[in-house]
């Protein structure tokens, strides 16, 4: 399989590059906010309950 | 096929559909590369009715009969929020085309070309799914069910069938802004009762004349888009006329919870003066005989709508919150 010329498709600028890094980081911090919404609403609705479970 | 003329860096698309490859390198640019930065997604949020929202489910909330863990109670505040802000964003990717040709709303993210539409799509579309998972999972299925219904009801009820359609666009999807103190007391007791649909009432009869004194001020821009809000189609006394209609029926409905026993003295009075209030200031908007006094008076029922709404709210909560502290010290004296 040949290397992508070069030429092809379009180039993002160091703006569009520096956008783009924002843009995950918040994507990121949004995921990691969920899980541990996820988790907290776990521990929250379930109490002490969250350690009685058949071993 | 694109059928509407690049506007602020945006070829506007009416069916959303674009061949990529028949566009210049300047438009392909344009249309692949997203130029958003994450504060552009905040502000497809509409954080500032946002905040309308979170104040009225709050007060919802607290007034539930019942006991809801703070943290819980939290979460399910940012969950309803989430929510309005979702549709929030799902509005301004469907209202893209009027948005542009609106000077009051042509800086929006979508418009001015910061935010590509699909990305507004995705990202209202996830929002509205995680939202009203977080609430049910976190509280139950009836505020989740309520929270899906509002989402439903402004996007596809209110912004793509009624919006364009009818006068009656805003009375109709009022509905949707009187909802979240309906979904708080859900997401407390399970369900609805009474209590919370006289909340829904006054914000449903607030809605009217809030919107239409802006919609008189903004005839023009609405006429551009092509949005057939009440003044653009009815008489200017019609238009009045119902202004004034819907701020005296805001008056029974606003003192209806004292009578009813879950508002106080603070907030009797509070309804009461702000619905006088309201009805002083239509009555401004129906006596205005030129341009600027019409023009002063409609932003004076708008500003003070904002406030009446606050006000009413926030004596609620400030008597909850003194019946809650009261409770407190009581319990500490005992």
């Amino acid at each position: 399989m040949s290397a992508p010329q070069e030429t092809e498709g379009l180039r993002l600028t160091d703006e569009e590059k520096a956008r783009r890094a924002r843009r995950n980081k918040a994507i990121g911090f949004g995921v990691a906010g969920l899980c541990l919404l996820f988790y907290v609403i776990t521990v929250f609705k379930m109490g002490p309950a969250i350690l009685s479970r058949p071993m | 096929m694109a059928s509407g003329q690049p506007a602020g860096g945006i070829l506007l698309v009416k069916n959303r559909a674009i061949c990529v490859s028949d566009l210049g390198a300047d438009l392909r640019r344009e249309t692949l590369i997203s130029n958003a930065d994450p504060l552009d997604f905040l502000s497809l949020l509409k954080p500032r009715v946002m905040s309308l929202v979170v104040f009225t489910a709050l007060v919802g909330m607290v007034l539930a009969p019942g006991a809801i863990h703070p943290v819980i109670g939290l979460i399910a505040v940012f969950a309803i929020a989430v929510g309005a802000g979702a549709s929030g964003a799902l509005n301004m990717w469907y209202d893209a085309d009027i948005d542009a040709v609106m000077g009051r709303t042509a800086k929006r993210p979508i418009p001015s070309g910061r935010v590509q539409p699909g990305e507004a799509l995705s990202f209202g579309m996830i929002l509205s799914v995680l939202s009203v998972m977080v609430l049910g999972l976190a509280t139950n299925w009836v505020a989740g069910g309520l929270l899906a219904f509002t989402i439903f009801f402004y996007v596809v009820i209110y912004t793509m069938g009624l919006k364009r359609r009818t006068a009656q666009n805003i009375v109709i999807g009022g509905a949707a802004g009187a909802l979240p103190p309906v979904v708080g007391w859900a997401a407390v007791t399970g369900g609805v009762a009474i209590e919370p649909m006289i909340l829904f009432s006054i914000i449903f009869l607030w809605t009217p004349p809030h919107f239409w004194a802006l919609a008189i001020v903004r005839k023009d821009d609405y006429a551009r888009a092509g949005v057939p809000m009440l003044p653009n189609v009815a008489s200017d006394r019609n238009t009045r006329l119902q202004i004034l209609l819907y701020s005296l029926l805001l008056i029974p409905f606003g003192v209806a919870p004292f009578f009813m026993g879950f508002g106080g003295w603070l907030y009797g009075a509070t309804a009461l003066v702000g619905g006088v209030m309201m009805v002083w200031w239509s009555v401004g908007i129906l006596r205005a005989d030129d341009e600027d006094r019409l023009k002063k008076a409609c932003w004076s029922l708008f500003g003070g709508s904002i406030l009446y709404l606050f006000a009413v709210f926030a004596a609620l909560l400030l008597e909850w919150a003194g019946g809650f502290a009261w409770a407190l010290l009581r319990e500490g004296l005992a």
